[in-house]
């Protein structure tokens, strides 16, 4: 006989993951990542709007990846109207 | 009125969907998802039905929501959507409880194609008719993906799922993609949009044109997958682009306004309509999809392309009419 379950009054209320997605790192799920030319960049922001992963910030005025989450689909490079992402082998 | 969204502004705003989310790489959900989120006015809570967006923003102990999220089945996201409504609105009344004091409360449900073409259209068509306050996005990558690439009533004909092998047999799926949006306005709910995430400012403003419109707001969302519809994971902006372009995916706007539902093409496809030559050939958007690849690969189904190009011109052509062009 396996052990007494606990019944539902006992059972912690809700189940709620209470932890932010930002912990869990998905850098390392792609080979490539983005390198932008900012002598090109026009600062368009599409990158950012385009990247599924929220990887690419402004907070400096110029696009910057966060090499924790890019994923390197390429999609930022592949849409970049002035040409000014390259995908580079990650490390 | 809220102020004009602008991609200047927008930038600023920090995303309410985290990263860390484990959406496959070149999923378009999650852009999605993040230009709804950004177009919200304040106050926030959204609910996802059983999908890839849910299943993977919510692996336990981590979630990727910055804001109340509320888990949901498979069928019912618009229902648990018209309950959070409802106990908003309870709470002003009363004057307590934890949502009273939110002057405005943008309620969303995102769900995906097989929770409201299949499994959820009961509970959407309810909540429509009883007129709740909330928006409603379909993320409509054609098929039930997180299971593995099974035909949905969204699969667009001929598209190659793991329940429709294109074989000998059968090209595909045999039937075609059902109207949803026309069963939606048939409703006459006060705002309908389509949107592609190739086009992320004529996304927002509708998100927001949607948070703004006072009973349920629709917002159809094109959400190429690269895993099921075949491309490498680069080309989902592309695709989203090209089924706008091809006219597969056009994109409008409509509004019910004393009972009449008024149609408005958004720049896009305007842009179209104004220039018909400008619109492209719908092979060019099914051949760069390996789901359709049986229909160039090992011979040119050329009938069956042009039956597809046929549905795509009738389609485009009552837009046109009812958008009085
Ligand atoms: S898309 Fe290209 S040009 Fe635009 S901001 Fe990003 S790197 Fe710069
Ligand atoms: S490669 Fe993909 S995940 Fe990485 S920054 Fe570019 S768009 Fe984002």
């Amino acid at each position: 006989m396996s052990e007494q379950k606990p019944g539902w009054r006992e059972l912690p209320f809700g189940a709620i993951p209470y932890k932010s997605s930002l912990e869990y790192h998905t850098g390392d799920w792609g080979v490539e990542r983005p390198e932008f030319d900012l002598e090109k960049c026009t600062r368009c922001t599409l990158c950012h709007f385009y990247c599924p992963e929220g990887a690419i910030s402004f907070d400096a005025g110029h696009p910057e990846v966060d090499l924790r989450y890019c994923k390197g689909c390429g999609i930022c490079a592949n849409e970049c109207p002035a040409g000014a992402i390259r995908m580079v082998r990650k490390g | 009125m809220s102020k004009a969204i602008t991609l200047k502004e927008a930038v600023k705003k920090p995303d309410l969907l985290a990263s860390g989310h484990r959406l496959c790489a070149g999923c378009a959900e999650p852009i999605i998802a993040r230009l709804v989120l950004k177009a919200s006015r304040g106050a926030i809570i959204a609910t996802t039905a059983t999908g890839c967006l849910e299943v993977a923003t919510t692996i336990f102990p981590y979630s990727a929501w910055r804001i109340p999220w509320i888990h949901t089945a498979f069928e019912n996201a618009a229902a648990t959507a018209s309950g959070i409504e409802a106990a908003w609105r309870a709470m002003r009344r009363k004057g307590r409880g934890p949502l009273a004091k939110y002057e405005t409360l943008d309620v969303v449900a995102f769900a995906g194609d097989g929770g409201t073409y299949d499994i959820g259209l009961q509970a959407l068509s309810g909540a429509l008719e009883r007129g709740h306050d909330f928006t409603y996005v379909l993320l409509d990558n054609e098929a039930y993906m997180n299971t593995g690439i099974q035909r949905s009533g969204g699969t667009p004909y001929c598209a190659w799922t793991t329940t429709s092998p294109a074989g000998t047999v059968i090209p595909g799926k045999r039937e075609w993609k059902k109207p949803i949006d026309e069963i939606v306005i048939a409703h006459e709910i006060p705002y309908t949009a389509t949107v592609s995430p190739a086009y992320p400012l004529d996304l927002m403003q509708k998100a927001r044109a949607a948070f703004e419109t006072e009973g349920p707001a629709f917002i159809h969302a094109i959400s190429p997958c690269c895993r099921g519809w075949r491309f490498p994971p680069n080309k989902t902006i592309e695709v989203a682009r090209l089924a706008v372009e091809t006219c597969f995916f056009p994109l409008y706007e409509c509004r019910v306004e004393d009972g009449r539902p008024i149609y408005k093409l958004s720049p896009p496809s305007l842009a179209i309509a104004k220039r018909p030559e400008r619109k492209k050939p719908v092979e060019e958007y099914l051949k760069i999809q390996g789901r359709f690849r049986h229909l160039f690969r090992p011979e040119r189904r050329g009938d069956l392309i042009e039956r597809i190009q046929r549905w795509v011109d009738r389609r485009w052509e009552m837009l046109l009419e009812k958008a009085g062009l």
